[in-house]
């Protein structure tokens, strides 16, 4: 029996600072999702919600909110939290039960409302909490970004005008995505008039955060053989694994890596494609297209070294010579990524699979990237944890 | 003002209590580390050792390395959420991850006032030193702050 998971349909909410419910967003992109797979609602057996911790209870039982909000219809309900990784977690969830024989057809949905500015820690004294230590003594999330930006800079020759291109490439392709937030030509000139938050990173350097929603159904291959839908996008792989200690990068919240003193320093974003390249039977060579988390723009250069779609290094130069936009040979970002969407925690890593699904079915339009068969996404939560997903067509 | 309503000094408090030493001018930062395996640990760990070939649940308190060199910089333009207290106006500060080389941990923390991103590069000898924080109306909170050592040997350096 094939155990191969396929995704038969997606749906997104646009990305924007809408101010109404999460719900709202995440049930606009699930009926989408549906609508899109051919698949009635009342045939979900399994509606996986990624959670959301600022829009109160209903984000943190999202999956129960999301299917009650559909209408209830007896389907088994999973809520998944894990940063900026929790779409995918989802997702995993989803496909597992898929995989095991207990549900035919699943539906994946995350959503966000946001509030303005820096995310804030919890309130309190609560020195036992890294997240709230360092906020006290003056570490936002942005000095991190920074700390890596830098690090680029010192190692491999990286400038600002390296930082601004991505951006200036993300911002043309966002340009032509409806569902983006940004829809601007921004220029180099307009980067670097832009306030700087976190020398070397500038505020268009720097993804906001945003409302938006996002949603995935997948099924069993023989599921929607019988929907007579062939050639759906397949899942290939999804990697959730954690780093292995000792963990040599600095990852927010902590204000220090694990010691290499007594056993030897990995990093984990080179760690979790590894994993999700051997579970697809693929390697980097066969990436056409690739969604990156691209929370500062030099991460995104980051990512793209992690994901091995080039040498240690070598990333800057890559989106110098053009490579990394579409239209050229491996185009990053496709969607216009965080740079033009902003953060929405819960849906981000979904919004990802939106994208690849588009991009291999052929239907993103301008900015369709040609011939492409094999998608990666990488994003990251908290500690250094974080997803990779490979959709193949 | 260090000085409070009654024109009296005010105590120096550390803003955390037991991360770091303050009774001398060579504060250190207090780590574990593992009696088992000889891993170290900042934030203190006490309770089990995180390291998976490791079950040692015995640790000692130690002086961490008070050198390191700069793995990466950068600063703060604008004023971080709470609980972070600022003065009014915010002033921005440059921010330094150092290697401690015997400890191989990069450790971040704020990098004293009057040092600029421009005058840092990586592989730079860094010291720790104590600087205040913040001031409330009863004492001044105390953390540890990054400083260049070629800065100590001019003198530039904070007081303890």
């Amino acid at each position: 029996m094939s155990r191969d998971v396929v995704i038969l349909g997606v749906g997104m909410h646009p990305w924007g600072k809408w101010g109404r419910n999460f719900v709202e967003y995440g049930v606009k992109a699930a009926r989408d999702a549906l609508k899109d797979a051919g698949v009635a609602w009342r045939d979900v057996g399994f509606v996986s919600g990624a959670a959301t911790m600022r829009c109160g209870y209903p984000g943190y039982v999202a999956g129960a909110t999301f299917a009650q909000a559909l209408g209830w219809q007896g389907a088994e309900v999973n809520t998944s939290y894990a940063a900026c990784a929790s779409g995918s977690q989802a997702l995993a969830a989803a496909r597992a039960k898929i995989q095991s024989g207990a549900c035919d057809v699943a539906l994946v949905v995350g959503a966000d409302t946001t509030p303005k500015g820096f995310l804030a820690p919890q309130k309190g004294e609560r020195p036992d909490d890294p997240d709230w230590v360092r906020f006290r003594l003056g570490i936002t999330n942005p000095t991190y970004f920074a700390l890596y930006a830098r690090r680029r800079m010192e190692m491999f020759g990286d400038t600002q005008d390296d930082f601004a291109l991505v951006k200036v490439k993300n911002a043309k392709h966002g340009f032509v995505n409806p569902n983006a937030r940004y829809k601007k030509c921004f220029t180099a000139e307009d980067v670097a008039a832009s306030a700087m938050v976190a020398d070397p990173l500038r505020l268009m350097d720097i993804c906001a955060t945003s409302d938006g929603g996002a949603a995935v159904v997948i099924a069993s291959e023989t599921y929607a053989r019988k929907l007579g839908v062939r050639n759906a996008v397949k899942i290939a792989a999804i990697s959730t694994v954690t780093p292995t200690y000792a963990s040599a990068v600095i990852e927010m919240p902590d204000l220090a890596t694990d010691s290499g003193a007594v056993v030897e320093a990995h990093s984990f974003r080179a760690a979790l494609p590894i994993k999700a390249y051997e579970e697809a039977g693929l390697g980097p060579k066969d990436i056409s297209v690739a969604e990156v988390y691209d929370l500062s723009t030099a991460l995104e250069l980051d990512w793209m070294e992690d994901l091995q779609l080039c040498e240690r290094g070598q990333a800057a130069q890559l989106v110098r010579d053009g490579v990394t936009t579409v239209g050229g040979r491996l185009p990053i970002n496709p969607s216009g990524g965080l740079a033009c969407f902003g953060e929405a925690v819960p849906a981000q890593a979904l919004a990802q699979v939106c994208e690849l699904t588009w991009q291999l079915r052929g239907q993103s339009g301008e900015r369709q990237v040609a011939n492409a068969k094999v998608g990666i996404t990488a994003n990251q939560g908290l500690f250094g944890h974080g997803s990779s997903v490979i959709l193949k067509r | 003002m260090s000085t409070n309503e009654n024109g009296e000094q005010k105590p120096r408090v550390p803003v955390l209590e037991g991360w770091f030493t303050h009774t001398d001018d060579k504060p250190h930062l207090l780590g574990t580390q593992c009696k088992g395996c000889g891993t170290y640990y900042f934030p203190k760990q006490t309770s089990y050792c995180k390291n998976p070939a490791c079950d040692s649940e015995h640790f000692e308190v130690v002086e961490l390395s008070r050198t390191g060199k700069v793995w990466s910089f950068t600063n703060a333009c604008y004023q971080p959420p709470e609980p972070f207290v600022s003065p009014d106006p915010f002033v921005p500060y440059t921010i330094a991850a150092v290697e401690l080389e015997k400890e191989k941990m990069i450790v971040l923390g704020q990098v004293i006032s009057g040092v600029d991103v421009s005058d840092l590069k990586a592989g730079m000898e860094m010291e720790l030193v104590l600087d205040t924080l913040f001031e409330d109306a009863s004492s001044q909170k105390i953390t540890w702050k990054w400083q260049p050592v070629a800065n100590a040997q001019n003198s530039k350096g904070a007081k303890p």
